[in-house]
């Protein structure tokens, strides 16, 4: 597994993107993926929903367990994946690219993001 | 992110003769009844899919054998269990249950008859203890002889539409005149096994019991020679969503000591004709009688016309009261929708009642009252 460089991740294992804009993007990371198994349902944020660094915004349901999705940042979202909404399963066959979350308007970022190479000493991967 | 159930192995877990072999395969495995188990190799649907339509390849070695021998075997299962086993016939294999003196099931079992005095007993992971107890009280005064087998056996099952013509590549064994539910000694690959045409997943397919020293062997000759048939290595679970479809209850799910076998609406398994008293007969007498004229609850199938799956434990409610409770649920890989076990109100039992639904987390989601199984294989 890796996890990509420009990337910054959370403990609870959403990745973030480099803000364009002001906007970033949020996903899940492949380890977590892997974790949990087929992702079959996913309740994502709507756009103009506000979000907490560290609260719960959403939720992936896969075979087994439901797990509620965090947000990395602060923020606004502008916009949710409708593709994943539409084919869970991109959560695990592309979590770093085609399947990504939702778009936010960050407000505030905490100061314990974790880099690639510390996320990956951090999960094990 | 956080999971509610987190796939987890616990360093203290028995591991089955075959945990290397699950290692190499890149397993993710998990902590089931207290032995380290594969959950699933890869994707679970794929897995589930595969034994649908080509074949998937098992380890249930955690399952219990429990095997009981002399000239009063068939005497002491019959007392000791609710089914007819004195009837069953050398080669075959018979579903039944324990219940305690109250009714309660301790547990549901396969008994399979080996000889005209010897019968092996396989029981849940999880109760194999309980079962072998019960068993070997029961069996004061009856000359018979309760052994635990538990180590001597590993487990391999092959399901599946292909299973039977990958088995048959590697036995001599009449395969053909082996019936569902029976079961003959044989050869597999050189091991000798008891091959038993039982399963768990709504599909053909067989059990294969071995000594664990051969069980990677056979796991290893089932592969080669199920490659080109589409076999692949299969987890607990996909063997959930199998046996969810095909309308198979697993116990601490849709059994438990609360319920008779007819508040399962398993009633059929007890057999009140055989000859001699057996545990929990007076109980399940009364048990009859209730179901018959007024049963409680009854256990249905659920199908969503959502996307939310329904969890064990989750309430099924109609016009806001809770009618019910969701036993098992999971995404439905044949059907393409979640669906669930739940015992419901009497009321609201028939398949086609409206108005039913289940609490997800708070939001109450439409569900479709139906009749089990959910899904039968075409003969």
């Amino acid at each position: 597994m890796s996890n990509p460089q420009q990337l910054r991740y959370s403990k609870e294992h959403e990745w973030l993107s480099a803000a364009e804009d002001g906007v970033a993007t949020v996903g899940i990371t492949e380890f977590a993926a892997n974790a949990l198994g087929d992702v079959v349902y996913a309740q994502l944020p709507e756009a103009g929903t506000t979000v907490t660094a560290g609260e719960t915004c959403g939720e992936l349901e896969s075979t087994k367990s439901v797990s509620d999705l965090y947000s990395p940042v602060s923020g606004e979202v502008t916009e949710f994946n409708q593709d994943v909404v539409d084919d869970p399963s991109l959560v695990n066959s592309e979590p770093f690219t085609g399947g990504w979350l939702f778009k936010v308007r960050v407000t505030e970022e905490p100061a314990d993001l974790l880099s690639a190479a510390e996320y990956a000493e951090f999960s094990g991967n | 992110m956080s999971s509610t159930e987190p796939p987890h192995a616990s360093p203290q877990s028995r591991r089955t003769a075959l945990d290397a072999l699950h290692r190499s395969l890149g397993a993710t495995m998990t902590d089931f009844a207290g032995w380290d188990m594969p959950l699933r190799y890869g994707s679970e649907r794929d897995e589930h899919l595969a034994v649908r339509t080509r074949a998937g390849l098992f380890d249930l070695s955690h399952m219990g054998e429990i095997t009981v021998t002399g000239p009063g075997a068939a005497a002491l299962l019959n007392y000791a269990l609710v089914g007819n086993i004195a009837s069953v016939g050398v080669g075959r294999a018979r579903y039944t249950m324990i219940c305690r003196a109250d009714g309660g099931i301790l547990d549901d079992l396969i008994v399979y008859r080996l000889g005209e005095t010897e019968y092996m007993v396989v029981a849940n992971a999880s109760n194999a203890q309980v079962v072998l107890d019960a068993i070997t009280e029961r069996a004061a005064g009856f000359d018979a002889e309760v052994r635990d087998d538990r180590d001597n056996y590993a487990l391999i099952a092959v399901q599946g539409p292909e299973s039977p013509g990958i088995l048959k590549s590697l036995t001599d064994s009449d395969l053909d005149g082996l019936k569902y539910y029976a079961g003959l000694p044989g050869t597999v690959a050189g091991v000798p096994a008891l091959i038993a045409r039982t399963g768990y997943t709504g599909e053909d397919g067989f059990e294969l019991f071995v000594a664990p020293g051969d069980a990677e062997k056979l796991w290893q000759a089932l592969t080669d020679a199920g490659a080109d048939a589409g076999l692949v290595p299969c987890g607990l679970s996909c063997r959930d969503t199998l046996r969810l479809e095909a309308g198979m209850p697993l116990y601490g799910h849709e059994l438990t000591t609360d319920l008779t076998p007819f508040d399962a609406g398993l009633g059929r398994v007890v057999k009140f004709e055989k000859e001699g008293d057996f545990v929990g007969r007076e109980a399940l007498l009364a048990a009859a009688e209730r179901a018959g004229q007024n049963p409680p609850r009854v256990l249905v199938g659920l199908v969503a016309e959502g996307r939310r799956v329904p969890r064990a434990g989750y309430p099924v409610v109609a016009a806001g009261e809770v009618i019910g409770e969701v036993t098992s649920g999971a995404p439905s890989p044949t059907l393409g929708k979640p669906i669930a076990m739940a015992y419901v109100d009497a009321a609201h039992a028939a398949p086609g009642s409206a108005g039913v639904g289940v609490d997800i987390r708070g939001s109450h989601e439409p569900y479709e009252v139906v009749a089990l199984p959910f899904y039968k294989r075409q003969k």
